[in-house]
């Protein structure tokens, strides 16, 4: 492409966009509500996963050893634990120790102090390595002869596990739908487009213009479309994101959850956005231009 | 030049347009196509432009081979042309100006170019002090004009002019075809489409008359044959 008709090819796309200014803002909203569909989804996604991902990081289950078992019954469970699938560590905590760490947690409570620790029972830290496979770790920890009981956050897991996966489904179906919706609202505003030129179309062709020229102007009201789409929708996504962890962050019943800084999510928010709606716009183009290019 | 050997065309609606037509037209000619309506005229303009394709036959205009061009050439080989319509097809919203420089955009012409191309061809067509008139600002004869100076920017070998009087008064169409045939002399080959008798016998040019879709005569000095309709 000559360097005057880049200049050219932009000025003739931004004023097609200003043409048609009802359409234009049909698109770019439409696309706008495509992209922030896409980008709330995929976000619930993402912390859902990084919640999954701390979870799986500290999720240590407690494996009470039977009462019955002396410290050297119960230290021999250690490699039977480590044996169990999706174990990665089994760390012996004898019924001493875990007098002291508790008294550690409450140092200001004396009634804690002088406990007897024969109330409490030989125990193993076990940690595992995917979260998934909680319920079934546990099973599998339980059943092993010597174990009593055992104390893990399954419904948390669980819960974690079903939100990342609707959403991951849900987004997947909606970024399908929505881009094949988005294409063809963006096809149609620029099929307005070539419909009033189709006479400039029409010479052009006649004096020997080259597709890629006709083309051009076209896809370039397709890619600006796009790309102020993806700008709009990226600040509103950011402004909802906050609005949403802020609230998150003040309720006392969410403490739980931890949402990621969208500091650390922008670029690739700001990426994919940006990608997305090119790719809608410059799609909608080329798929409006088409039949306005045969010989 | 322009050379069609047995070209025949039929259209998807079994309509035969063109049956057997040879001729030959020289670098520097100019010839009136003429012929009743339905003739085949339109058809062999068609055909010249690549619009559509010959069923049967070779057609070789200005060094192209259009009866077997590729995709890429028909852009090249429509540079060669300079394509003038009866309803001047000028673009509204622009300016004489800017309709020049349109086309001469549409074929990469540097931006130094076109201001340096475009006084000088509307100097030739008489309308240098309309450059920033719109089209809607003129009359019919100086609309068709500024389609010759269209036709005329890209520099082409050939124009061909599709009953480019149609719309004109006598006295306006004797004018028309005085700066078409200016535009001869300075080289450029023109093929004019016409129903026209009284105009055509105006003028001492060759003449190939065309009827159901066959050349019935070719020769200079107006019209022989049959009678033309319009």
């Amino acid at each position: 492409m000559r360097k005057y008709n880049f200049g050219y090819f932009f000025h003739e796309g931004l004023s097609n966009m200003f043409s048609h200014g009802f359409m234009t803002f049909a698109a770019i909203g439409i696309t706008v509500a495509c992209l922030l569909i896409m980008g709330t989804f995929t976000l619930v996604a993402v912390n859902a996963n990084s919640l999954l991902k701390d979870l799986e990081k500290e999720n240590e289950i407690l494996a009470y050893v039977q009462e019955s078992y002396t410290p050297e019954q119960a230290k021999a469970l250690e490699s039977k634990l480590k044996a169990v699938s999706n174990v990665t560590s089994a760390t012996y905590i004898s019924r001493e120790q875990a007098m002291e760490d508790f008294a550690k947690q409450y140092p200001e409570e004396n009634m804690f102090q002088d406990l007897d620790p024969q109330i409490f029972r030989d125990r193993y830290a076990v940690k595992i390595e995917n979260l998934e496979q909680l319920s079934q770790t546990v099973r599998s920890v339980k059943a092993v002869e010597g174990i009593d009981g055992v104390n893990a956050y399954e419904e948390i897991a669980g819960g974690f596990i079903t939100v990342r996966n609707v959403a991951t489904v849900v987004c997947v179906a909606l970024i399908a739908i929505l881009f094949v919706v988005s294409v063809f609202i963006i096809s149609n505003t620029i099929k307005l487009t070539t419909f009033d030129r189709r006479d400039e179309i029409a010479i052009m062709r006649m004096v020997g213009a080259t597709n890629g020229f006709i083309r051009w102007p076209f896809v370039y009201e397709g890619f600006m479309l796009g790309f102020l789409s993806a700008v709009i929708a990226f600040a509103l996504q950011w402004g909802l994101y906050a609005a949403v962890a802020r609230g998150v962050d003040t309720n006392d019943t969410l403490q739980l959850i931890h949402v990621i800084p969208f500091r650390q999510l922008w670029p690739a928010v700001g990426g994919t956005f940006t990608g997305a709606g090119i790719l809608m716009g410059v799609g909608g183009s080329l798929s409006a231009i088409r039949k306005f290019l045969q010989v | 030049m322009i050379r069609l050997k047995d070209v025949e065309m039929e259209y998807e609606n079994g309509t035969r347009a063109i049956q057997g037509i040879t001729l030959s037209i020289e670098d520097g000619e100019f010839v009136f196509l003429v012929g009743p309506s339905g003739s085949g005229k339109s058809t062999i303009i068609k055909l010249l432009t690549g619009e559509v394709e010959p069923c049967a036959g070779r057609i070789m205009i200005n060094g192209f081979s259009v009866s077997n061009i590729s995709e890429k050439q028909i852009p090249l080989m429509r540079r060669t042309l300079g394509i003038i319509f009866q309803d001047f097809r000028l673009i509204e919203k622009k300016t004489v100006y800017d309709n020049l420089a349109f086309v001469m955009r549409a074929v990469g012409t540097a931006p130094k170019e076109i201001q340096k191309r475009i006084p000088y061809v509307l100097k030739l067509v008489g309308l240098e002090k309309k450059a920033q008139s719109y089209p809607t600002e003129l009359s019919g004869g100086e609309q068709q004009r500024v389609a010759i100076a269209r036709a005329l920017v890209n520099n082409p070998n050939t124009i061909i002019a599709d009953e480019p009087t149609g719309n004109l008064d006598p006295e306006r169409s004797f004018e028309l075809m005085s700066l078409l045939l200016k535009i001869n002399e300075l080289g450029t080959t023109v093929v004019v489409v016409t129903h026209e008798k009284d105009l055509v016998d105006r003028f001492s040019k060759r003449v190939i008359t065309i009827d159901t879709g066959r050349v019935v005569n070719d020769g200079v000095g107006g019209y022989v044959g049959g009678s033309i309709h319009a």
